[in-house]
């Protein structure tokens, strides 16, 4: 009993801001769409008889016909997965070598790498657009020097939507990396060393493989935002392109199509359980 | 011939911590050395710096004649076998055991028959596909030694091997340790703050005191003839008596209220100041009567513990020191608070040199 009441906090908090949100999502999902306030038939009418089932599986099945929306999606995919991987290959090193620092400089370190999330995330997206747009910083210095005639176009491309998502997601690779590397006991590396292992062969066949959930974790902490992210793509990115999130946001407040838009949301939460799944499975094995 | 092992007058500090001071000891080929000492000794930090992994302020380290110190740890022959055994946790009793033939670019084949016959060697065979996590303390242990011993490497370092294992497995692994090395040849120099340890496995043993070697030397020899205070008691808690030498060649101790008499004359001039050791299982009980004129102090039993094969005894003299008495397990049990008579022999009576 007490076990339930010191538990009861969390489980509240995850029945009001979790589990019911995608209870209501899922809902709206398997409506019509309707013209009135809110913009959707309940798929569950209540009338004289009991309950009556009225939901349909149409929102779906324009995911799945529609061309549009699969790309969007296997786009958004794929740009989270390029920025996890950037933000890994950024981060690893970052990891090591405050790994590696003196202890009294490990803090410090930590703390630079979590500095821009005190500067709020809009300025420093404002701030990439400064740099890089056509009368941009970066485009005014190299006209200066008679490097280009005309200016190079920068900003709205996939060079600066990776730039952001990079900027944005490197922290949340850092740190897990960070632990993992930490936890890792040094006398196996010395270990691996007086076996007869060059300084790169330790790292390759110890401590690379022993810091792999922590990159595993990194990668999932940056690729399940990532994919959904609509702020970035939308401000830097080619607006060519749409991601899902843009999407999304198009079917909610422009068609006010909230059923499709929840079908999409649905669907997204549904593509990123199979990584997570997956790592877990990782983690149980070890 | 040259010894395997040089170690000339090295020095190490850490900070302001002297680790080792001008300390020199050599290793025959095929010879197994203990370290023996308490923590701070400086005897972890002589096997890190044979291994590679810490660098000497000053003094060589040779193997074989040629100096090892400018070379990293990859590249020196020699092999560790860490205290907590440094198992990779990501790699099978196999990959763990073929790491270093790996590194050497011996031929799969040659790796595969190299590893299960070492494994055949300590009884491990079979259990190739297993992880760390899956195998028990000794086991562990067992694929450590034989990982760090598969390159047949001419010296193995050996820091607290038997430290974490269980005391039932501790007797008969140092066995198993032993006949190992003297199977494969290979020179073994190893760590311990455990006497017995160091006492039943090693050829000789060197007594380490806050970085210097307070004594080297076969285990019997250590043992019955501790050249210092510090080895005398540190190896098996002898008692120090101190005293004067008197004109006719014997020693009064003041302390312990009680004249002694060497097996050799003591060699110092008369008045100067000795001290000897006298092994707490070297003092019997005498039977009551009269008090012999040397070599015996009466005095009161104060403390008593059962150690099954003996009785650790406190006694207080009547003069004041305390001596450690080592009685047999089997005698009747002596009673707190009771008088009693000490007698030992003129040759228990060992002089130290400070």
């Amino acid at each position: 009993m007490r076990r339930f009441l010191l538990l009861a906090p969390a489980w509240l908090w995850l029945l009001a801001f979790v589990a019911a949100p995608v209870g209501i999502l899922m809902a709206i999902a398997l409506a019509e769409p309707g013209m009135g306030v809110p913009p959707f038939v309940p798929p569950l009418a209540w009338d004289a008889e009991g309950p009556r089932w009225q939901g349909t599986l149409l929102s779906f099945r324009i995911l799945a016909e529609d061309r549009y929306y699969l790309e969007a999606f296997l786009r958004s995919l794929k740009v989270a997965f390029l920025s996890a991987g950037i933000c890994l290959v950024l981060a690893y090193p970052m990891a090591l070598g405050i790994q590696r620092a003196r202890p009294a400089w490990r803090t410090p370190l930590l703390l630079l790498v979590l500095l821009p999330f005190w500067a709020g995330f809009l300025l420093r997206m404002g701030a990439w657009i400064g740099l890089l747009r056509d009368e941009g910083w970066i485009n005014g210095v190299l006209h200066a020097l008679g490097l280009v005639e005309a200016p190079l176009p920068m900003l709205y491309s996939d060079l600066a939507l990776y730039l952001g998502m990079a900027h944005s997601y490197l922290p949340f690779a850092v740190l897990p990396l960070y632990a993992a590397l930490s936890r890792l006991d040094p006398v196996l590396e010395a270990a691996a060393a007086d076996l007869g292992a060059r300084p790169f062969t330790v790292f390759r066949t110890v401590t690379l493989p022993l810091s792999l959930p922590g990159a595993a974790a990194g990668f999932l902490l940056v690729f399940i935002p990532a994919a959904g992210e609509f702020v970035i793509p939308e401000l830097l990115g080619p607006p060519e392109a749409q991601l899902i999130g843009r999407v999304l946001w198009g079917e909610f407040f422009q068609n006010r199509d909230w059923p499709l838009a929840s079908a999409l949301a649905v669907a997204l939460l549904a593509a990123l359980i199979l990584p997570i799944r997956l790592f877990q499975r990782l983690e149980a094995r070890r | 011939m040259t010894s395997l092992l040089q170690v000339q007058e090295v020095s190490k500090r850490f900070g302001a911590t002297v680790a080792l001071d001008r300390l020199s000891l050599e290793v025959a080929r095929g010879e197994f050395v203990a370290l023996l000492g308490g923590s701070g000794s400086g005897k972890s930090t002589l096997l890190r710096l044979v291994a590679g992994f810490e660098v000497p302020d000053a003094g060589r380290i040779l193997l074989d004649g040629a100096d090892l110190v400018p070379l990293p740890p990859h590249a020196r022959p020699v092999s560790m076998m860490f205290q907590s055994y440094a198992l990779f946790p990501h790699l099978s009793v196999f990959d763990n055991v073929a790491y270093g033939l790996r590194r050497e670019g011996v031929a799969a084949p040659e790796i595969a028959r190299r590893v299960a016959e070492a494994l055949e060697m300590v009884g491990l065979a079979g259990l190739e596909s297993r992880r760390p996590h899956q195998l028990s303390g000794g086991q562990r242990q067992r694929v450590a030694l034989v990982r760090s011993l598969v390159k047949r490497p001419p010296l193995l370092l050996l820091d607290e091997p038997l430290g974490a294992l269980d005391a039932s497995l501790r007797e008969r692994t140092g066995f198993e340790l032993r006949a190992l090395q003297r199977a494969t040849g290979a020179g073994f120099v190893m760590v311990t703050h455990d006497q017995a340890e160091a006492l039943a496995l090693a050829d000789r043993v060197a007594v380490l005191e806050a970085g210097r070697l307070a004594q080297l030397g076969p285990p019997v020899a250590l043992y019955e003839r501790p050249a210092t205070r510090f080895v005398a008691t540190f190896l098996g808690a002898a008692n120090v008596l101190e005293g004067r030498v008197t004109a006719d060649g014997r020693l009064d101790c003041d302390a312990a209220g009680c004249t002694l008499r060497l097996a050799e004359p003591p060699g110092r001039p008369a008045g100067a100041a000795m001290a000897v050791a006298l092994r707490p299982e070297r003092i019997r009980l005498l039977p009551g009567g009269t008090m012999p004129a040397e070599n015996a102090v009466a005095g009161t039993l104060r403390d008593l513990a059962y150690r099954g094969e003996a009785w650790i005894a406190v006694v207080a003299a009547d003069a004041g020191q305390a001596l450690r008495v080592s009685l047999p397990g089997d005698s009747a049990p002596p009673a707190s608070g009771m008088r009693v008579l000490l007698g030992w022999a003129a040759e228990s009576v060992v002089p130290l040199q400070d």
